[in-house]
Parts: C-alpha cells; sequence; structure tokens
C-alpha cells in the first residue's frame, strides 16, 4: 500500500498526489457522514462539558471577578500559584495529599493482588461466585451511607471503638483524633474497594493457559510455587498499567469522603489539595475562584506529569504501557 | 485430575476460612445497619459490640422515615433522576462508542484522542462550576443533575471494547440489506453487546442513585434534593441532640434511612452481577 502511494506520487508529482489524497480523504468521510452525524450531539458535550472548563481554567492567571467575565478581568500571571506555594499551608497539604495516596497505594495494591490470587485459588464455582457477589458489593454502595457508617461505628460507643478498646486503647471517638484519620480514610477506602478491584486481576488470570499449571504439577510445583512463577508473572502487564493508572490520580485524594469525615479536630492531618479547593473556592463564604483554580491547575498538571512520565518509564523498561 | 496432596488439603482449607472471614467483614457493617434498624432504640444506644440480631424488634423507625416529607420528595427526585439521567446516559454513550468501534475513517484517531484526553486532564471544580452555575445558569434545576455529566468517558470506553467484539459479519449482512448505521446500531450491536450494555446501565443508575455532592452544590431549594442529600442531613443530626431519647431514637431511625436508602441498590445489583467478570475491562482500560 505504502509502495503504491509512492508510486502514484512519483507519477503524478507530489502537489498532485497531495491533491489526490484529500479527495480520498474527503470521498471516505462522504462515505461514513452517517457517523460524523451521529457524532455531533456527543462531541458537542464534550466541548461544553469538558473542554469548556478548560477554558474556564485561565482564571487561575487572572484576577476572576464573576461581575467581569473572563475577558474582563485583569491577568495577574502566575501570582495565584506562587500565593499557593507561598501558603503556609502548602506543606501542610501537600504531606497530607502525597501520604494518604501513596500509603492507599502501597496498601490497597498488594491487598488487591493478593485477594485476586486467592480467589482465583478458589475451585468450587458456587463459592467463588458467592466470593464475589458479596465483596463486589460495597463498591456500589454511596459514599453518604459508607460515612455514616464510619461515623457510627468510630463513634464513642461504635464497634470499631469498641474492638480497639478491647486491646487497651483508650475509649474515643476515632473521628476527632487527628492520628487515626489517614487510617480511617484509607481502611473505608479498602473496605470498599477490595472486592470490585480484584475484577481486572480476574480477568488477567482468567486468560491464563490451564497447561502450564497442569505441566507445572507434573514437574513437582506446588501450590505456592505455581502462584510464584505462573500466576505472579501473568499479572505484571495488569499491574503495571493499574500503577501506572494509580500515579496519574496522585494527587486526587477524593474531596468528597474528606468534606464527610474530616472535622476541624483533625484538618491538620487530614486536608488534601482537594478538599483545600473545596474550602477556598466554593464553601467559603469569600470564594477565591481564581486563586482555588490555580491549586486545581497545578494539581492536574502534576497528574499529567506523572501519568505521562510514568508510561514513559514503564515503555522503557518493560516494554509496554498505557498508550 | 491429579489428586490433591495433604499441603493443598491444608491451603484449600485455610483458603475458605479466609473467604468465609473477608465475607463476613465485608457484609458485617450491612448487617449491622440492618438489624440496628429494627432495634429498640433504647436498647441499641446502651449497646457495644456486635449486633447479630435486632434488640427488641420495632418498626417505628421506618414509620418515622417514610413519614419524614424530605424522604418522599428526595426518593422522587432520585427516581427521576436514575430513569432520565440513565436512559439519556446509555444511549449517548451507546452512540459515542458505536461510532467509535466502526473501522477506520478519517479523523478517528484524532476524534478518540479528543476524547480520552478528557479522563487525564479536566479544567478542575472552580471552572465547571462556574460554568454551569454562572454561565449556563443550570443551577437549582433537576437537570444539572444529569446534563453536566451526561457520558462518562471510561463509560464509553468500555462500551465501545464490548461493541468491537461484535463479530463483523453480522454487520456487513445487515448493511448488505441497506440497513443505515442507526439500525445497525439498535438491531445488531445493542442486542449482541448485552453483557457490557447491562454493565454500562449499571454503572450509571448506580452513579445517578448516589450522586449527592453536585446535587448539595447546585440545588438549593429543598424540594428539588435527591435522596442522598436528605440522607446526609439526617446522618449529621446526631451532632445536634441534646434529650438522650432524642439520640437514642435518631440512631436507629438515621439506620433505618440508611436501608432505605440503600435497598433499591442491593435488590438490583445481584441480577448484574454475573456480567462483570466477561473480561471487557482490561482492554477497555488500555483504550
Amino acid at each position: 500500500m505504502k509502495l503504491l502511494e509512492k508510486k502514484v506520487s512519483v507519477e503524478l508529482g507530489n502537489r498532485d498526489f497531495l491533491k489526490e489524497k484529500r479527495k480520498k480523504t474527503f470521498r471516505e468521510m462522504k462515505r461514513n457522514y452517517q457517523i460524523y452525524i451521529l457524532l455531533i450531539p456527543v462531541i458537542l458535550y464534550f466541548l461544553v462539558f469538558k473542554y469548556g472548563p478548560m477554558y474556564g481554567a485561565v482564571i487561575a492567571f487572572l484576577d476572576y471577578k464573576p461581575a467581569k467575565g473572563i475577558l474582563g478581568s485583569d491577568w495577574v500571571g502566575f501570582k495565584n500559584f506562587i500565593t499557593f506555594f507561598k501558603d503556609p499551608y502548602f506543606f501542610r497539604i501537600m504531606r497530607n495529599t502525597l501520604i494518604i495516596s501513596f500509603a492507599s497505594i502501597l496498601v490497597t495494591m498488594p491487598c488487591t493482588i493478593l485477594f485476586a490470587v486467592l480467589i482465583n485459588e478458589i475451585a468450587n464455582t458456587k463459592f467463588k461466585r458467592l466470593v464475589q457477589t458479596v465483596t463486589y458489593l460495597p463498591h456500589f454502595i454511596s459514599l453518604i451511607v459508607i460515612c455514616g457508617m464510619v461515623t457510627e461505628f468510630c463513634s464513642m460507643d461504635g464497634i470499631i471503638t469498641s474492638f480497639f478498646v478491647a486491646f487497651g486503647m483508650e475509649r474515643q471517638n476515632l473521628l476527632q483524633n487527628p492520628d487515626f484519620y489517614r487510617a480511617i480514610h484509607i481502611g473505608s477506602q479498602l473496605w470498599q474497594g477490595l472486592g470490585w478491584g480484584t475484577i481486572i486481576y480476574l480477568s488477567a488470570l482468567s486468560s491464563i493457559d490451564q497447561e502450564q499449571y497442569e505441566a507445572a504439577s507434573i514437574d513437582g510445583a506446588g501450590r505456592f510455587a505455581k502462584m510464584r512463577y505462573i500466576t505472579l508473572p501473568c499479572l505484571i502487564p495488569t499491574i503495571t498499567i493499574m500503577l501506572i493508572m494509580d500515579l496519574g490520580r496522585v494527587m486526587n485524594v477524593g474531596y468528597q469522603k474528606n468534606i464527610l469525615l474530616a472535622n476541624t479536630l483533625t484538618l491538620q492531618t487530614a486536608e488534601v489539595i482537594d478538599s483545600y479547593i473545596y474550602r477556598t473556592g466554593l464553601a467559603s463564604s469569600y470564594p477565591r475562584f481564581s486563586y482555588s483554580t490555580a491549586v486545581g491547575l497545578f494539581k492536574s498538571l502534576v497528574n499529567v506529569t506523572l501519568v505521562v512520565s510514568a508510561n514513559k518509564f514503564s515503555r522503557k523498561v518493560q516494554g509496554s504501557g498505557l498508550w | 485430575m491429579i489428586k490433591k496432596s495433604w499441603q493443598d488439603k491444608l491451603f484449600d482449607f485455610c483458603n475458605t476460612i479466609f473467604m468465609i472471614l473477608i465475607m463476613f467483614i465485608t457484609a458485617y457493617p450491612l448487617w449491622h445497619v440492618l438489624m440496628g434498624s429494627f432495634s429498640s432504640p433504647r436498647l441499641l444506644s446502651a449497646h457495644t459490640g456486635l449486633l447479630l440480631k435486632p434488640l427488641g424488634f420495632y418498626w417505628d423507625s421506618y414509620i418515622s422515615v417514610f413519614t419524614n416529607p424530605n424522604i418522599l420528595s428526595g426518593y422522587l427526585n432520585t427516581l427521576f433522576v436514575v430513569v432520565v439521567g440513565t436512559l439519556s446516559s446509555t444511549l449517548i454513550t451507546a452512540i459515542g462508542a458505536y461510532c467509535m468501534s466502526r473501522k477506520a475513517y478519517p479523523f478517528k484517531r484524532t476524534i478518540m484522542f479528543f476524547f480520552i484526553f478528557t479522563m487525564y486532564f479536566s479544567g478542575g471544580i472552580i471552572p465547571t462550576y462556574l460554568l454551569t452555575n454562572n454561565y449556563l445558569h443550570m443551577g437549582n434545576n433537576r437537570a444539572v443533575l444529569i446534563i453536566p455529566v451526561l457520558i462518562t468517558t471510561y463509560n464509553m470506553i468500555i462500551l465501545r471494547s464490548g461493541f468491537e467484539a461484535v463479530p463483523d459479519s453480522l454487520e456487513e449482512s445487515a448493511r448488505i440489506d441497506g440497513a443505515n448505521h442507526i439500525r445497525i446500531l439498535f438491531q445488531i450491536i445493542i442486542p449482541c453487546a448485552k453483557a457490557p450494555m447491562a454493565v454500562i446501565v449499571l454503572y450509571y443508575a448506580v452513579s445517578y442513585w448516589n450522586e449527592w455532592f453536585r446535587a448539595s452544590l447546585y440545588i438549593t431549594d429543598k424540594s428539588k434534593l435527591p435522596l442522598q442529600v436528605i440522607l446526609r442531613e439526617i446522618l449529621n443530626t446526631v451532632a445536634s441532640g441534646d434529650a438522650a431519647e432524642a439520640i437514642a431514637l435518631t440512631e436507629s431511625v438515621r439506620y433505618a434511612s440508611i436501608i432505605v436508602a440503600t435497598l433499591p441498590v442491593l435488590c438490583v445489583y445481584p441480577f448484574v452481577q454475573k456480567y462483570f467478570v466477561k473480561g471487557t475491562m482490561i482492554g477497555a482500560v488500555k483504550g
């Protein structure tokens, strides 16, 4: 095909070739015109509701006043970003965000992988289905309910509190102690996401050729040897992809959970970048639109940089990545 | 079949015990809430520790939940958003996924990038809020709960992989019979891709059902608030109770409202659950 194109281009001369190519594109577009018509509403949605806010993010560089609009507000350059970097809380917010994020990856990922491998080892199909049905369930429960239960169970006489009291902890409201906020945040996340997270690994495991296991058994490999030398290596590509995607979300520590669970007593360990944006930009009686947009833009840029470089790294080391 | 060694049997035994433990940890909190909602408020407030059966047996909490006018209006609002939202989201997502699953046509890759890019970069919450509230004037309107979140890019990508798995030959024979794209989508692709469609419908329905943050941001009128926001208010009243009796009563009422707000999801979920592990996921994520 390429060769033919080259030949044609030599014969017709380059300009004619381009013309020909453009004509061909046009013909193809005409042939597929229905697809473009169908795509109009979809593209329109993305333009307005996904790319619209991206354009709106220029207010990070303005001193935006709603009454003046985007075009009428004054240009201030990087002032809002610098204000954030110099903010006395900058260090605290970054520290909390990164700690919660990385601790969550470090806890959640191995647990999920281990759980997926163990589910995969269940021989009885019905029992396996039951385990999956039960453990996927929390993923679909609303955050309001989850946080409501957490509040209830971590209260003064809640069941989780009582559990730790039995091990010698002083009876207290766990949510009012800054030392516990991160553990509660990550723990509830683990509870909600453990089962659901296994789906992606289980679908990777289902594609492993069973003959490999049989061959290994004949060679005398035990259960753990098979897990170590067959199952885990087969999961490496999936693990890489999940890790890259997680890195692209490092700065997003859900503000929703934060709003629901954190309080003024725990803010020193609970405040993350997302909840800070929410508090300064929306929940405040004097909202600083431009400033909080700048913080949000900084967050997005860090995320994108991380995901792109993680992907590059993975392609270099392992030969494959997310794209 | 190779005979199992005793190590294998021991492993299986421990694994089963472990799975039962995990299932208990997963299910117990919900069980606790369910049992608490039927318990006598006075006994419940004095109780610490596991709650395996209701303490006494009371319907009163449910009666006070259902006589709460806010809950009723919240339920209706949520039903409206779930039904209308899920239908329109699924429809437009299916159209987008269909177009992206067709064979190469000019600008297909460009359009795909245009979609995928939004998964990794967004303008952020503040510009979104300003756009929706100040420029599109959608504040305090039920449509704000649907239109700005009509398409989830991730769902569209999953559905695209599902559509791509439908064999080409089916589509081609329809094309020869003179079917246009709309007919191919609705009469061939969608019926052949029931599993991914079911999953997408569930994803959208659950996300509309569980939505609260955007509602609390944009909607000021109490009669337009969805169930989850009402639920949040009920769950938050704990701090303001002064008399011990009032606190005790609200604890089982809080549990009852959690059950009322969660039950529909719990009822629908098992029917769709079997479609989850169809293996469409990993291809979907890689995009």
